[in-house]
Parts: C-alpha cells; sequence; structure tokens
C-alpha cells in the first residue's frame, strides 16, 4: 500500500493520495492535504465543511454530496465552490481523510 | 496519463425528464471535477428553464420504449403523473433534485446556462419567461463562440 509523509508522520494511502485508514488523520494532516490542492490556509468554513462531512460519513459510510451540504444548511454551494476551488467534494473529503466520493451528483 | 478535459458545453434539446436529466448531470459533474461548463436549452429542452414549465416536467409513458411497458398502458389517465413521482422519489434518495432545484445547482456551481434564440422565437418566449439562471438568449453562431476550445456534447 502507497504511504505518504506529512512532516514526521507517515500514513497510509491509496494510489490517489486519499488517506485509507481515518485513524492516522489529523489536523495537521489535513492542513498539509489542503496545501497540496492548493488552499493556503483552512479556514472556519473550511473546518465546518470538514467536520461535517467526517460526521455524515461516520453515520452513512459515505461523503456527503453537495445538495446534502447545502440542504443541511452547513454551507450554500456557491460558497463550497469558492473554498475548495476546482472540485469541492473530492477536495474536501481528500482534506476529511475520507475516501474518495463515488457518488455523481 | 491523457489531458484533462478543460471545458464542455452541453446542449439540452430535449423535453421530458430523460431529456432533460442527463445534461444537467453531466454539466454538474464537470463543475464538480473542475471543468468550465456551458449548458445551452434548445427546442423541448427549453421546457427546464421556462419559469412556469420547469417544475412540471414529466416522463413520456407513451411511445417511450425505455418504459418497459405497453404504450396502450401508458395512454391511462395518471400514467405518466404517477411514474414521474415514482421516478422523482427515488431521484431524490439519491440525491438528484428536482428539475428547478438542478437548475439553481448547477448556477450556484458556476455553469452558464444559455437559451436558444431560433427556439425562443419560434415559441414566442421573452428574456422574462426563464428563470434568473439564464445568462442570456443566443444564437448558434454565438454558441459556438463561447464554446471554442472546449468539447461539445449534445444531448
Amino acid at each position: 500500500m502507497p504511504q505518504k509523509n506529512y512532516g514526521a508522520t507517515t500514513v497510509d494511502v491509496d494510489a490517489e493520495g486519499y488517506l485509507t485508514d481515518f485513524s492516522q488523520w489529523t489536523r495537521e494532516i489535513a492542513s498539509a492535504v489542503a496545501r497540496e490542492e492548493g488552499i493556503a490556509e483552512l479556514g472556519p468554513a473550511h473546518w465546518k465543511v470538514v467536520e461535517f462531512m467526517q460526521k455524515e460519513f461516520k453515520e452513512n459510510g459515505q461523503a456527503p454530496s453537495i445538495r446534502r451540504l447545502n440542504k443541511s444548511g452547513v454551507i450554500t454551494t456557491k460558497e463550497l465552490y469558492e473554498l475548495f476551488p476546482g472540485g469541492p467534494v473530492k477536495k474536501a473529503a481528500k482534506i476529511a481523510g475520507l475516501k474518495k466520493p463515488e457518488g455523481c451528483v | 496519463m491523457n489531458e484533462k478535459i478543460k471545458k464542455v458545453s452541453i446542449i439540452i434539446s430535449k423535453g421530458g425528464l430523460d431529456g432533460v436529466y442527463p445534461g444537467l448531470i453531466m454539466s454538474n459533474g464537470a463543475r464538480m471535477e473542475g471543468i468550465e461548463a456551458n449548458l445551452f436549452f434548445t427546442f423541448f429542452g427549453l421546457d427546464a428553464i421556462v419559469k412556469k414549465r420547469m417544475g412540471k416536467i414529466k416522463i413520456a409513458t407513451v411511445g417511450n420504449p425505455g418504459m418497459h411497458m405497453a404504450s396502450i398502458l401508458g395512454l391511462l389517465p395518471g400514467m405518466s403523473a404517477m411514474a414521474t413521482s415514482m421516478m422523482k422519489k427515488t431521484m431524490d434518495k439519491i440525491d438528484i433534485p428536482p428539475v428547478p432545484e438542478f437548475i439553481e445547482m448547477v448556477a450556484d456551481a458556476g455553469c452558464k446556462l444559455y437559451a436558444c434564440k431560433a427556439t425562443v422565437d419560434m415559441f414566442k418566449l421573452k428574456k422574462e419567461d426563464f428563470c434568473p439562471q439564464v445568462d442570456s438568449i443566443i444564437n448558434v453562431g454565438k454558441f459556438y463562440e463561447i464554446a471554442a476550445g472546449g468539447h461539445i456534447i449534445f444531448t
């Protein structure tokens, strides 16, 4: 299984760099993944999305859709695209330490 | 690895749920992948952005071989409404929104929406008949100009 180093920490990842073991996730790793994805710093709104995604994943076994993020009042679709430019759900899931989302919408 | 697709322009030319959804899903999916997306609505596909029609789009039960039933059954009163409501429930469960919400979602995602001028003239529609997410009414030439440098998908 591929591994990746973030600072002094080594984590297990899949071929695309998504964490395969959520227990290895930390906020520091999230920030490092975010930088790789072109997000210089995670602000409070980013964290709100990341935490909601982790909660949903824990409950349903998959990352929430954009629609669900919007309907649950966590973040509007427009803001989500602004916060995670160039692929909001994929990027947010990666930062949150979840597997790559599989849904079409 | 092949070069990434950077831009798609999708034409929605057919009415009915099965005519409208594929283009909406593909344009939304493009935006989710960071791909620039344009939607061009023409002919009966225009229903999806006409305010008084967008919430009433149904699935055709007559002359639709995909329904797996005899067309004569599709003629029964209420059959189209029933099939539509069943389909909508299933779609809602997998987070595919109803047409008006979907239009709002793709527009919020940064997809640009355009109405075809020829169809607008033919159906005698005006800019105010369209939902606010529609950027403008454009002719075919303008569409090609907007689509330049990207892929074009006709649905």
